[in-house]
Order: C-alpha cells, then structure tokens, then sequence
C-alpha cells in the first residue's frame, strides 16, 4: 500500500495556503485544545516522547533541545524558525512554507506555548520572496483572526510571530550565524558556550528549530506519539547512541533524474527506491554514478559500490535515515535533499562546483575554513582546467580532513560540510581523477565558470 | 589550591579565572595566538592557539581527554585541567607524564594534534599571504613570520595564484592596509568596536576574500586609532608615520613614559643612533592599560626637533649669543647668587610639570640652598579642553565603563612636582600667581615640548623681572625675555620617575642621548651644586626618598617595571 502523505497531505489543494482552507481540514484545533488542556510542559514531554529529530541537518532530538532552556527563567524567552534553506537542491521547506504556511505556524505556536516563549522570530532567506510573502500573508491572516497577539482565545497566552528576511548567505542557517543575522550583525558563527539555549538572540534563551521540524509537531500533538512512532526507522539496538529516526521525512530529488520532486515517505527508504520509483530514475535513461544523499555537505555515496556486510547490495542500497549516509562515509542524512549524477557527467566538474559553493560561502571567520575552501576550489579549478599534479588530490583529502568542527579546527560546522564531498569524492573516485589528471584534458565546462569573485 | 597541568607540569592558578593560553603562561609555556588579546572579546577565530585538553572527573578522579584539539583562548581552566601543547615534546621532562587515557593517546603522543593543527593553520594563514617580507615593515616583530618559523613547515605546497586585493592607503590619515598581509584576526575591528567604540572599521567580504575595510567616508580617525598598528600581528596595518622609516631589528626599545599628558602611559621608546623613531603602548594596568592615545603616540617629534634650543645662550647687548657651557655656568650661578643675596623674596624658582620628581627635587634643593626665602613654585600647567574617555558611542558621547582616558591636563608630573615643592616650601603657588609681581630674578626650569600650549597657559599680564634665566625645549615669550636661555632636554633623553595623575609614580630609563651641547637638567643642577661624580638619576631618587617622606616608596633600587603607586594623601 503506498503511503499516504501527511505533511504534504493539503499540497496541491484549493485554498492551501488560506486560513479559511486550513481550519476547513481542522487547522489550529490542535492549538486551541493544547490552550485550553494542555500544560506546556505535557507539550514538550509529547515531542519529546515521539522521538522527533530535528529536521534542519543534524538530527538533534528536539523535545530534548527544548529542555536544555534555563527553568523558570524570568525574561523573554525566544524560537526562532530557520527557514534559511540554502543547502543547495534542497527544498521541502519552502514547498512547506508556499504552499501550506498554517501548519508550520501551527507548529510554531504549540512549541512557542511548550517553551513558554512569547515571541518567534521566522528567519527565511532572501531568496524565497513567495515564501516570505505566503508566511507573512498567513501571519496576518492570523493576526486578524486574534490567533496571534494578545491572550491569545483568552487564555493569557501572548505570541507574536515576526518574518525577518536573510540576505542570501549560506552561514545564516548555521543556528549561531542565524541568530548573529537576526541581531543585525555580520553572520558569524557564534563560540560555544553558551548555547542558545541559554543566551542566544539579544542574548536571550532561544531555541533554533527548523521548518519542517514544526509541521511535524503539529502532527505529532495533532496525531499523537504512537502515529509518529509506527513510522520510519527505530533505533539500532548495536548503538547505544542512536536515537532512532521516527515519523514521516520530506525527501528532495534534483540532479540527473526524470522527475526532480518533493515526496514525503517514512524514514529509510533506500536511496535506490528514492530515485528508481519516486524519481522516474536517472534522466534519459542514463545509470547514476553517485548521489548525494542528503544536501552538498554530506559527501558522495558510489552508486556502484558494494555495500560492506550485505550481499549484492551497493551504496545505493543504503537507507535515508539518520544513520544509514554514515555506514558508507557520509556525513549524515543532512536536509534529505537527494542529488543524482549520471554516468556521464565528470566528477572533477561536480567537485569544482562543490568547491565553489563553500568557498564563496565560507564566512570567513576561521582560519582553517576560510584559507582551506579558497585552497581547495583553486586546487580542482587547476584539476578542472587539465593542469591536475598527482599529488593535488592527496593535498585535497589532507585539507578535506583537517577542517572543521570534528577535528577542532572551526567554529561551525560549514566546513566539515565543505571538506566531507571532497574527501568522499576523492576517496571513492580516485581512479577517475587519477585519468583525468593524466590525461590533461580540459573540462568541456572550465570557461563557462569562473574561479568565485568577491560577493 | 586549584592547580592545573601544562604538559605535565603542575601550576596554581588560585581563584583566578583563566583561559588555557593565560594558565600555560603561569607555567611558563607560551601558546602561540593571533586573534586573542587581553584586553579584546574572544573571537577564537584564528586557531592558532589549539590545545590538547582534559578534565579530571571530580567523584572518580579520572582523567579523560578530549578527542579533538580546542582554541586555548577559549577555553577555561578549572581545577584539574590538563593543557598538552604542540610543544609537549620539548616540555620539561622533569615532571612525571600525567596519567592520560588509553583512549586519547591512540590518537598518537601527546600534542601530536596540536602540532599539527597549529601547522595547518599557519600553512592556511600563507596561502594568500604575499610573503613579502623583505619589503614589509613588520619584518622582525611580525608574529606570521615569528610563528611560521616556530611552529610551520618550512615549504609550502600552495602552487597557485595567490589573491591580490588591492592595498588600502587611504583607511586614515595615519594608517594604511596592506590587506594583501592581513590574516583576519579582527583585532583591529575589536578595537575600534570595543575601546575606541568608533567602528569605523568592519570586515567586507566573504570566505577567502574578505578585507578589513572602512564605511564609505569614514575613514579611521580617532583619537586611539594608531593602537590598531600595535594590535595588527603581521604587516598589514601600517603607522604611515614609521613607514619605511627603519628596519626593526636595528631599532633599541627602552621603557618610556608618555609626557603629553598627566595619563603617563607606560610605552617602549624604538631608537636608534639617538633618534627616537616610534612609540608604541607599553602594558601597564596600574597606568592606563594597553593602549595610548594618538597624541603621545606621534608626539614624540618635539625631540627631533632642528627647533630645539640646542647649547646654552647669554644676552649680550640685548642679543642672546652661544656660549660654552664652562663660561656659562659660572657666569650664571654667579649672577643669580648675586640676585638672592640682593633680595631673596623676589627671587623666584620656577619647576615645570614636565620636569621628572628628580630634577624638582636637585632644583629646589639648589634654589633653597641659596636662600630659604627663594620662592619655588609651579611652572603653568597646560590644559586643553576636558578629559576624553572611550568607548565612545556612534554620536561620540562618552559610554560607560570608560576603558582609556586622554587627560585635559597636558603634563606628566604636575603631582610629582607638587610634592616635591610642598616639600620644601609647604605651599605650592602657581606660576600665575608670582609672575605678575615685581620680582627680581626668576628661573624658569621649563622643558614644554610644545611652545603653543606654554604660550597659551602663561598669564596675559606676567611682567618679565630683570633677570630671567629660561631653560626650555623652544624658544618662546620666557626665553624672549631672558639673558640666559639654557636647552632643556626632553623625556626620552633623561631618566626619572613621573607621577600620573592618580599618583602612580613610574620610573623610566634614557632612551637617547640628548644633542651634543645639551646637559640634562640633572646635570645643570648638579654643576650649580658644586657636586661631583656620575649623575644618576637613581641615586638622587635614593636621597629624594630619604629626605621625603611621600616619596619614600622609590626607595628601592629597581622599581616594578608597573610603577608604584602612592598613597594619595602624601602626595
């Protein structure tokens, strides 16, 4: 029986983005009973008990986030809503934010009455203008409606929620750079400690979630835990810290396929499931050569590869869930953007994009990230242009491993995103960088890019 | 006591709150930094301070490491941490190997990680740097070339084309940018941010290709502007006033205290061949911090001055004329003996604030020796406008906590010279006061490096007396009316001891030696005194100690390079 979707469930309906159309499918109900019945801290306990992982990247439970905020705390307390969904390929946010805005705020006002946070700030980048103005157009909607302001039903519960729109930087989805951002400051990544959680915007207590992790929440309080938890995947008993990866995932396909789309199915469909029967497989009728599982920065999966401990199966075999990516290497399931490329397409060329995204992404405030990126773009730049050394290659996987978060070397963790598709890449397609920079040729694509300028 | 560990080696750190870099050099181990500064926000963003660090569990007493290298800048100590630097193996090995977890040496000895970060980072740091040194002006004190060498590899593996943005000469009237050199410690923007909190300057750019700049016509232009010369680690922020002036390793530093106003910042005085080239902010908590101002800083000019009265002259026929000094000071203790003994009330023995507590005090005894009816009393103190403290706000109002202060009173010693006069005399007239009456002979012990600041805090109708002895840095309305003008020498060519404004006395050494004919004043008022033997200036400080009570405290031989500080009563 295929699945029915549920987050996307009012994708595609009449009146999707309206208030009218959303309480018409039993929109805010949710809300209004947690008002009248819930305490917040029942609300928390609820997500928490789902086992809902944030959906942003890092898979951070989030009812165990929501706990981390100080007890009792007197002043503001804050959420804000990362919608600056700048992974490239990567869009389940914004069809989310588009198309059904309502179940995303809702998300937003039951975690803003868990945490007892009296004002949201919705960081979007600036790139989503129909984003921006459908969230805002059901802000106001719900302003006048009186579901958001002042003693909100007459319960006492105040919430506002505010839009604030990025100007288009990569870092500004990092949670620390988002907040920095939001200050109206220059978005560098913020040292931690403190957390968020204990001082983040204007030095309050803030919490970051994602926006696909508040349309889940609505579900969750709407659905309950067990309908949460009879989706996806349930924890590896072989690994005491696996949390498990529950409930339903809004999974992107772009690249080389037939149909590049946004599905919703429970947690660890294989990769190969994704792209052969959601996708209408690899476009023109090609094979795939490697994917990315989940965004740029968690690095290739070789479709070809065989798959260690199982018989017959490839990478391509391994299940998006926040574990599998990382049995073949990568970095995780990332935003579960999934980007295929065909046999016929160069991996020096793709890793010369990837290179350029994150050097002209990298904020700059870490050494290691800053000089690591611009070195490794100009390295494959040179490899590109058919000018590769045999030892360029060595030089990148040393660069790849030394930056970032894991090795200490940074403050964020953009540029373990950075290095992981190139150690990946490298590690796993030695053999076609070794031709190419034997073979001196020029890539067909090495006039039409540029080495990134100033931005 | 909580004690923590520097590769191995055990050190308190009492109840003081430290980072990793700060504890490390309690045990005498330096962690290499960029971006850190004391008196700076932690950025920890250079990574060049990565340590190897872990925790003693308090209920077990185990001591587990973490798996990954951290800034030791930002990280903080507590009891039973253990620091291991990328100079583990070079540590004293007199100490036992702290017993580290099997888990944590797997990842290779002790250091390793760190060694090999610190490499990374500095590899990282030369991949768009020019490697310009030989015509940089920071060669030799620039920390890039200092800790490439220290701790780098020596060949780098960067083949291709560097970024070249362009330089940047007209950031400020005083500084320039080679942002070609610039690493991106944001030191420069902290400061402005933070001490001066004028921001004028910022980081444009992203990634790789980001520059310290300025706001479109703001340039930098404040008062504390040329400390971000001070700060900037490498070459790329320039004092277009020291510019290709020397190479710095032909230059002596010697401690200074800044003369131009009563803060009395604690500097180092770069010299060489007997000219002074620059000063840069010594770091004294007791004084003023960190930082100086930009009017001590490019102050110093007056000394190499070709204005400067450079030998002794005496008034023949109503025109001063050279003379020797062995002519002169006969002539001249002879005549102003004559004075006092004539009438002893209406001579007048004037000390400047810019004189050290030394010379005030060889001075005195020399004019009360003449008679104890000789007044002494203090030469004008010049004041310009109100005391300006930082950070400022972005209307230029003043922001609380006040983190440096350029004092309105333009003079180092107006308290040690105070003190010196009550002294011997009980009350400390102004020179306002006694130059508007008729006085016979008066002697103006001057030393004013700038003639437009004494012109306009001399009195309007001071009458000049028959006989006027000036001894000053500048011809001026005093020397005018003289019939003996004598040179006096500045701060940097004498040594003394200066009281600030809170009555911190600070001494300093010679940091050049004065022009060829100039005595300094110690040496003057030695001659008068018929003393004999080797004037130094810590021997007069001895017996000023002895005969003062106030100044008791210089009695010992060497004083804290941070100065003494002075019960404010006594002084």
């Amino acid at each position: 029986m295929p699945y029915e979707p549920v987050l996307l469930a009012r994708i595609g309906k009449p009146n999707s983005a309206k208030l009218e159309g959303y309480r018409a499918d039993g929109g805010y109900a949710t809300f209004e009973r947690a008002l009248k019945e819930m305490q917040p801290a029942q609300v928390i306990d609820q997500v928490k008990n789902s086992g809902l992982r944030g959906r942003g990247g890092a898979g951070f439970p989030t009812g165990l986030k929501w706990t981390f905020l100080p007890k009792d705390h007197p002043g503001p307390i804050y959420l804000c809503i990362n919608a600056d969904e700048s992974e490239p390929c990567t869009y389940n946010n914004r069809i989310l934010m588009e198309k059904d805005p309502h179940q995303v705020i809702e998300g937003i006002m039951l975690a803003c009455y868990a945490i007892k946070s009296r004002c949201a700030y919705f960081y979007v980048r600036y790139e989503y203008g129909d984003s921006y103005r459908s969230m805002q157009a059901a802000i106001d909607e719900l302003y006048a409606a009186k579901l958001l302001g002042k003693n909100i039903n007459g319960s006492g519960f105040d919430l506002d929620i505010v839009m604030h729109r990025g100007a288009g930087a990569y870092i500004c989805g990092e949670e620390t750079g988002l907040i920095e951002s939001l200050e109206g400051k220059r978005a560098w990544p913020r040292i931690k400690p403190p957390f968020p959680a204990v001082e983040g915007a204007f030095r309050k207590p803030t919490i970051v979630n994602n926006v696909e992790t508040m349309a889940c929440v609505t579900q969750i309080m709407k659905r309950g835990v067990d309908w949460f938890k009879s989706l996806g995947v349930p924890p590896d008993p072989k690994n005491p810290r696996d949390a498990g990866s529950y409930g339903p995932k809004l999974y992107t396909l772009a690249g080389h396929v037939e149909k590049p789309v946004c599905v919703e199915l429970p947690m660890g469909v294989t990769l190969r499931d994704l792209v052969e029967k959601h996708g209408g497989g690899v476009w023109k009728g090609r094979k795939a050569k490697a994917v990315n599982p989940g965004g740029l920065s968690m690095g290739f999966v070789d479709v070809n590869a065989p798959l260690k401990g199982s018989d017959g199966q490839t990478e391509y075999d391994i299940p998006l869930d926040f574990n599998g990516p990382g049995r073949v290497g990568c970095l995780g399931l990332g935003t579960a953007a999934v980007t295929v490329v065909d046999d016929q397409t160069s991996m020096v060329d793709v890793l010369h994009n990837v290179c350029q995204f994150f050097s002209h992404e990298s904020c700059g405030q870490c050494t290691p990230c800053r000089e690591g990126t611009g070195w490794m773009l100009k390295i494959v730049d040179r490899l590109r242009r058919g000018q590769g050394r045999k030892e360029d290659l060595d030089v990148l996987i040393d660069v790849a491993d030394r930056i970032g978060i894991m090795p200490g070397t940074t403050i964020c963790g953009l540029s373990d995103g950075a290095g992981w598709p190139v150690k990946t890449a490298i590690r796993k397609f030695r053999a076609e960088f070794e031709a190419a920079i034997k073979s001196g040729a020029k890539s067909q694509y090495a006039k039409s890019l540029d080495v990134v300028g100033a931005h | 006591m909580p004690t923590v560990y520097v590769n191995d080696k055990p050190v308190e750190i009492g109840n003081r709150k430290l980072n990793c870099v700060q504890a490390a050099e309690l045990a005498g181990q330096f962690i290499p930094h960029y971006c850190w500064h004391e008196a700076l926000s932690v950025v920890a963003s250079c990574r060049m301070c990565l340590v190897e660090v872990g925790d003693v569990n308090p209920k077990d007493g185990v001591l587990t490491m973490q798996p990954k290298v951290v800034p030791g800048c930002q990280t903080p100590v507590r009891d039973g941490t253990h620091i291991v630097t990328g100079e583990y193996d070079k540590r004293d090995t007199s100490f036992p190997a702290r017993p580290y977890d099997a888990n944590y040496l797997k990842g290779g000895a002790p250091g390793t990680r760190a060694k090999k970060s610190q490499a990374d980072t500095l590899e990282g740091l030369l991949i768009n740097h020019p490697l310009d040194c030989p015509v940089c002006d920071k060669a030799g004190e620039c920390k890039l070339q200092d800790f490439s060498f220290k701790y780098g590899r020596s060949e780098s593996r960067m083949v291709d084309v560097k970024n070249t943005p362009p330089n940047k000469p007209h950031l400020s009237s005083k500084i320039t940018l080679f942002t070609d050199r610039c690493i991106m410690c944001t030191r420069c923007v902290r400061f402005t941010r933070e001490i001066s909190g004028t921001a004028e300057l910022m980081v444009n750019g992203r990634g790789h290709h980001e520059e310290i700049d300025t706001f479109p016509g703001r340039p930098l232009e404040n008062k504390l502007a040329g400390n971000v010369v001070d700060l900037c680690p490498v070459g790329a922020l320039g004092s277009k006033d020291f510019l290709y002036k020397q190479r710095v390793w032909y230059l002596k530093e010697s401690n200074g205290v800044c003369s131009r106003c009563s803060t009395g910042c604690s500097t180092f005085v770069d010299t060489n061949k007997d000219i002074v080239y620059r000063l840069r902010a010594r770091p004294n908590p007791e004084a003023q911090g960190h930082f100086m101002c930009d009017e001590g800083r490019y102050g110093y000019h007056f000394a190499n001055s070709a204005e400067r009265i450079q030998r002794p002259q005496v008034k023949a026929d109503g025109v001063l004329k050279p003379a020797a000094w062995n002519v002169v000071t006969p002539q001249l203790k002879k005549t102003f003996t004559d004075a006092a003994s004539a009438s002893a009330k209406t001579v007048v023995g004037v000390l400047s604030p810019f004189l050290t507590v030394e010379e005030a005090f060889l001075y005195a005894t020399y004019f009360k020796s003449l008679s104890a009816d000789v007044r002494l009393a203090i030469g004008p103190v010049p004041v310009v406008g109100h005391d300006d403290t930082y950070p400022k706000d972005v209307k230029g109002n003043p922001v609380e906590p006040v983190k440096f202060v350029i004092r309105a009173e333009k003079c180092p010693n107006r308290r040690g010279v105070e003190a010196v006069i009550k002294h011997f005399q009980g009350s400390v007239p102004a020179f306002a006061d006694v130059a508007t009456e008729s006085l016979t002979a008066l002697w103006f012990v001057g030393g004013y490096p700038d003639k437009d600041q004494l012109a306009a805090s001399l009195p309007a109708n001071w009458k000049a007396p028959a006989l006027v002895v000036a001894q000053d840095l500048f011809a001026g309305p005093i020397t005018a009316a003289a019939s003996f003008v004598l040179p006096a020498t500045s701060n940097f060519e004498k040594a003394g001891t200066f009281v600030n404004h809170a009555g911190l006395a600070q001494t300093f050494d010679r940091a050049v030696r004065p022009p060829t004919e100039v005595r300094t004043e110690l040496q003057v008022a030695f001659d008068l005194l018929g003393r004999k033997g080797l004037v130094q200036a810590a021997a007069i400080r001895a017996e000023l100690a002895a005969a003062i009570p106030a100044f008791a405290h210089l009695a010992t031989k060497e004083l804290p390079a941070n100065g003494v500080r002075f019960e404010l009563a006594t002084v």
